[in-house]
């Protein structure tokens, strides 16, 4: 959603990549998702040269709300790898009793029933944690570099990180980075 | 960071930093190290392309996909040396363009697709006229209307026009083709479109930098009536150039890199823009690579019709990949037809390519596989059929927005029964209920126009709302026509102060002094007066009492009136730091009684129910005090802290 960082975190793993020499292409979406509707960038590294992933195509899918990534749910097949935040932050319209947001428990037990293999982090609770709550992005990177399933290492992602943050947020960001990794689980491939 | 907030903050940064200017940091896009490779986003990339160009002259309207193009310009167009604007309106932002390529200054005007619409009286004559210093004109179209109010295809302006088109396919295409549409300008003398889409626009791809050219800011007219004054006598020899400059520009297109072929087998794609990309992949991964062969359109007006011919004739059949509308498919069967080639050509239509909305890599590979009759190797998506219906996360009027403040007062004097024609901006999210205040939306300013012809046909009240940045942008004329032709409605213009929709652009009624620019601010008040309205009144929305007493007084005028709902956007006044301390608010349980009018009729984001009861999230509300003033039992206080 508006306000995560899903946008900064598109680009710091882009950059990471050009650095690294790994051919990458992302898409954004803008517009009226700035008015607190649904944020969604795409990352595609290696061979392929469409900017977007198509329904089922996905590798690995990183929801930073439990509720958007089961939505999103549709852009996964039986192989993705999927990591989420599991702390919700409900839409407007269920805060004013319009609709209910399901139990989170519920919402992960469906998301595990489709596809291979789910990745939880307690997003918020570490970015607090590492000193700055605006850090979630941080930590669901640190997430998916932990998961060791696309080829940019921690190492190169901190120096993006160290070269494009401010000063004031440098040490929070990289605190919250680590505890993404920590916490996340190590895979030896992509599963197929 | 991301989404509204930080973007808000990011804008008010780069302003921040042109107003403290040092030098210190020269913007990323001005750095001049040749070779160098950067993960830009496309519209960062068209930028780039324009300053490698040399620029001296740069003008928009901004608009939702082309934004990010003259707000990078914004903020380095100091530094850099050259000119920039935020034009009145897209038409305003070609002619001045167009005068300084006249005057041999190279130009660049940006827009999205509809403000090509607004543009197009002046575009199609300037055709006629010419350039001398390059004119590069974008047009950011949006299939799938991520963010507009159709989805027309702009090639046809090319067609319409008969200028020349470029249509890129990467990032490093935008940067690339922005370059080369100044020289093929300035070689035919003509404007040059590029046209992207919303893809192209929004993805970040890899850019290699090139040199960049001098900046030349100045120029000189010389007169030239025999070419400049589109009179009748004139014009006729002046289209005659026009069709002229075509056969030109044709052998260009035929001869140009940005189209070519690669691959050498008998079936045939042909394609342009971000197609290609999907079309790319969709070979790679259904392993037809020495089956297929490609005709990739990047200089896609005038088609190149030899090129085309000796594609077909090394095909036996041709699927054609494009979004929106079948021009290319079209073209490719006429060039087909005149030139006696009778393979199959097809592209929209049953099992193949729609008309409408945009395509993805996944749907290009299926339709590939059943055209040319190869096993799609897809992965399958999950089946969702399992999964049950997710609340919805509508984007909403931020929490503290003076738009529902104005609504609120307004919907309770006129009621449910009045007409409410709105216009383009953020308040057109106050058609959402609980709101439901926007009954007919069609275009820029089209707010006034239809309430002049709805007020007289009906017997019901009409209000219509229009943004501040809109009214400037097209809302003045019709404002002229409602008071001439005595009309009789209200019009509410929402002065917020900026263009927020867009990213807080300034318009001319907004103060640019904390953005370190120059510019003079126009009185809404005084072009309203001006424009001989005479029941007007100013007021500060968020002060109930006030504005509802205002729209009674509206209500029971018996002419045309307008209000100015003046407050600024707190968005925006906190980017610019304009926005005093925020104390925000809390509901006293023990007084609240559960009425619920501030959540039912104002839809803030910053309320909550839980456990039964109405709460406020202290860091939403911006406590502007519009629930506090709409509470029955007076039970929503400020905080004290």
């Amino acid at each position: 959603m508006g306000g995560q960082g899903n946008l900064l975190a598109t680009r710091l793993l882009g950059e990471a990549c050009l650095a690294g020499g790994i051919p990458v292409v992302a898409s954004e979406i803008h517009g009226m998702a700035q008015r607190g509707g649904i944020v969604e960038s795409a990352v595609v590294m290696g061979d392929a040269v469409s900017p977007i992933v198509s329904k089922g195509e996905a590798d690995i899918l990183v929801g930073f709300e439990p509720l958007e990534t089961l939505r999103a749910i549709n852009k996964c097949n039986t192989h993705t790898v999927v990591i989420t935040n599991i702390q919700p932050l409900p839409p407007f319209t269920v805060a004013i009793g319009q609709g209910a947001y399901p139990d989170v428990e519920r919402i992960l037990d469906l998301i595990r029933a489709h596809i291979c293999s789910l990745i939880t982090v307690e997003g918020d609770k570490l970015a607090a944690r590492a000193g700055n709550p605006l850090s979630l992005n941080m930590v669901m990177l640190g997430a998916l570099i932990g998961s060791r399933l696309i080829p940019v290492d921690g190492g190169m992602l901190k120096e993006t990180i160290s070269k494009t943050t401010k000063q004031a947020f440098l040490e929070s960001n990289l605190k919250a980075f680590d505890s993404g990794i920590a916490c996340s689980t190590p895979f030896s491939r992509l599963p197929a | 960071m991301t989404g509204f907030f930080d973007r808000s903050y990011r804008i008010a940064k780069s302003w921040l930093t042109l107003s403290a200017m040092s030098g210190k940091a020269v913007h990323k896009l001005l750095v001049d190290s040749p070779g160098r490779e950067m993960f830009l986003l496309g519209n960062e990339a068209i930028a780039r392309g324009a300053i490698e160009a040399g620029i001296g002259v740069a003008t928009c309207y901004p608009g939702t996909p082309s934004s990010e193009i003259p707000d990078n310009f914004f903020a380095m167009f100091q530094e850099g040396g050259f000119y920039f604007e935020y034009s009145s309106n897209e038409k305003v932002a070609l002619e001045v363009a167009a005068g300084a390529a006249i005057s041999g200054v190279r130009s660049i005007c940006t827009m999205k697709h509809v403000g090509m619409n607004v543009a197009s009286d002046s575009l199609v004559t300037l055709a006629y006229v010419g350039v001398n210093g390059g004119l590069v004109v974008v047009s950011a179209d949006d299939p799938s209307l991520f963010s507009s109010q159709n989805e027309q295809d702009n090639r046809y302006y090319a067609r319409l026009s008969g200028l020349p088109m470029l249509e890129p396919t990467t990032a490093g295409e935008m940067k690339d083709m922005t370059v080369a549409a100044f020289d093929l300008s300035e070689k035919l003398k003509l404007p040059v479109i590029l046209r992207t889409t919303t893809r192209l626009n929004h993805l970040r791809g890899i850019v290699k930098f090139g040199s960049i050219r001098p900046v030349q800011l100045k120029g000189s007219f010389k007169k030239d009536p025999f070419r400049y004054v589109a009179i009748p006598a004139v014009s006729r020899n002046l289209h005659k150039i026009l069709v002229e400059k075509y056969d030109q520009a044709l052998e260009l297109s035929e001869n140009s890199g940005y189209n070519r072929i690669s691959g050498r087998g008998r079936w045939g794609i042909v394609t342009n823009g971000v197609s290609m990309n999907y079309v790319q992949d969709a070979i790679n991964d259904l392993g037809i690579g020495e089956r297929v062969k490609v005709l990739r359109l990047g200089f896609s007006f005038p088609m190149p019709e030899d090129l085309i011919a000796r594609f077909l004739t090394g095909v036996d059949r041709v699927l054609v990949v494009e979004e929106l509308e079948p021009i290319m498919e079209r073209e490719i069967r006429s060039i087909a037809q005149s030139r006696g080639i009778g393979i199959p050509i097809n592209g929209k239509g049953d099992g193949l390519f729609s008309r409408i909305y945009e395509f993805d890599p996944g749907l290009v590979r299926k339709t590939i596989a059943s055209y040319f009759g190869v096993p799609d190797t897809s992965p399958k998506a999950v089946d969702v059929t399992d999964i049950p219906d997710l609340p919805g996360r509508p984007p909403a009027l931020c929490a503290g927005c003076p738009h529902r403040a104005m609504y609120y007062a307004i919907k309770k004097v006129y009621g449910p029964d009045a007409v409410y024609p709105s216009d383009i901006g953020c308040y057109t999210l106050g058609m959402l209920p609980p709101l439901s205040m926007a009954d007919i939306v069609i275009c820029m300013g089209a707010s006034v126009g239809t309430s002049c012809g709805i007020s007289r046909v009906t017997d019901q009240k009409a209000v219509s709302f229009i943004g501040d940045s809109t009214f400037f942008h097209a809302g003045i004329p019709a404002l002229i026509n409602a008071v001439h032709n005595n009309h009789k409605f209200t019009l509410v213009i929402l002065d917020n102060g900026t263009t927020a929709m867009t990213g807080h652009q300034p318009h001319p009624g907004a103060d640019t002094a904390p953005m370190g620019v120059d510019t003079r601010q126009i009185s809404i008040e005084s072009v309203v007066r001006g424009c001989g309205v005479e029941h007007v009144q100013v007021v500060n929305p968020l002060q109930v009492k006030r504005s509802v007493e205002a729209a009674q007084a509206s209500k029971e005028f018996d002419g045309i009136s307008v209000i100015i709902s003046q407050e600024l956007c707190p968005l925006f006044a906190r980017a610019v730091k304009k926005a005093g301390k925020v104390r925000p608010f809390y509901v006293n349980q023990d007084k609240c009684r559960q009425h619920r009018d501030c959540i039912n009729l104002l839809a803030c984001p910053a309320m909550y129910i839980a456990d039964g009861k109405t709460m406020i999230n202290e860091n939403l509300c911006i406590g502007c005090a519009l629930c506090a003033q709409v509470c029955p039992e007076n039970a929503i206080l400020p905080l004290k802290k």
